[in-house]
């Protein structure tokens, strides 16, 4: 049993209105210092298995597949724990 | 002769498949239902895939039904050189499923944007726009939240290059990289827009007039043409 976390990100030259959104946000609610903020998505894969290279090479082929488009976004694999 | 047949998709979520095939038949075609779970694309000579919310929009727009029985057959079909055109959902489908260049993500305004748009057709030159010429100005309604196109600097350079682009916005509306509402692939026979055609075929439902019909007109003529040659 293993959860590995993948996170998808929009490429950095990809305008991301909702992380400028959130940036233009933060100082009415009193947060400064904030020069950037940028969204993404996290996905926590429970296997069923153990995280070994065959099991992390099937978890890259999802997101490469499914979790992410990667026209426009890239991917990061990790396990927990 | 029978008149060209049109499979019109519909996905759980989808909405504009009923408008779509009411479209088709106006211009004299024959509206084919095709379901997302089919695996049988019914012999017809082209497919249209509407706007909407296919199965919620969930994890990016057409990423879920970019893996749906009916695409598994319609995919490689479109590789070949059948007609596919997508509209709004079909297009942000159509581009997910690597039949088209580049991606469409959150309007640059996050707004959701809902208008009769102004447009200029960029190519007649594929089979649903032949019956435009290029340069032609049209209106035809927008209405989407995610229809902002972006592909990376080469990609979008080929894209110009080819002549690829077939709609393009006046007014940028969404933030779209050089204001692109629509392109084909390099062989023309996919076709993708976020206007909506379809609801801008008759006079009698409103909407701006009928800049729309054309694209029906044009595929009706292009498939009969393939009839006869055949």
């Amino acid at each position: 049993m293993a959860r590995v976390i993948v996170e998808v990100m929009l490429k950095p030259e990809i305008l991301d209105p909702q992380g400028q959104a959130i940036a233009r946000a933060l100082p009415r609610l009193g947060f400064s210092g904030v020069s950037a903020v940028r969204q993404g998505k996290r996905f926590e894969i429970e296997l069923d298995g153990p995280a070994d290279e065959a099991a992390l090479s099937d978890v890259r082929k999802m997101a490469e597949t499914l979790l992410a488009n990667t026209v426009i976004e890239d991917y990061a694999v990790r396990v927990e724990g | 002769m029978s008149a060209a047949r049109v499979g019109v998709v519909t996905f759980p979520g989808t909405l504009d498949d009923q408008d779509a095939a009411r479209a088709v038949r106006h211009a004299g075609g024959e509206p084919v239902p095709l379901w997302h779970a089919d695996t049988d694309l019914k012999g017809v000579d082209a497919v249209f895939l509407p706007g909407g919310f296919s199965y919620g929009d969930y994890l990016r727009c057409g990423a879920i039904s970019r893996f749906a029985p009916l695409m598994e057959q319609l995919i490689p079909a479109a590789r070949a050189g059948l007609p596919v055109l997508g509209t709004c959902n079909g297009f942000q489908i159509l581009c997910e499923a690597h039949l088209l260049p580049g991606a469409l993500v959150k309007n640059a305004g996050l707004h959701y944007i809902c208008r009769d748009q102004r447009l200029r057709i960029e190519s007649a030159d594929t089979p649903w726009t032949a019956d435009y010429t290029a340069g032609q100005e049209v209106v035809i309604p927008i209405k989407h939240g995610e229809g902002r196109y972006v592909a990376d600097a080469a990609t979008l350079a080929a894209v110009e290059a080819n002549g690829q682009v077939v709609v393009r916005y006046l007014g940028n509306p969404n933030g779209s990289l050089n204001d692109i509402a629509g392109i084909r692939n390099e062989a023309g026979n996919v076709v993708g827009l976020m206007p909506h055609p379809e609801h801008a075929v008759e006079e009698l439902t409103g909407g701006p007039g009928t800049d729309g019909l054309g694209f029906f007109t044009s595929i009706l003529k292009s498939s009969l043409e393939k009839l006869v040659n055949a």
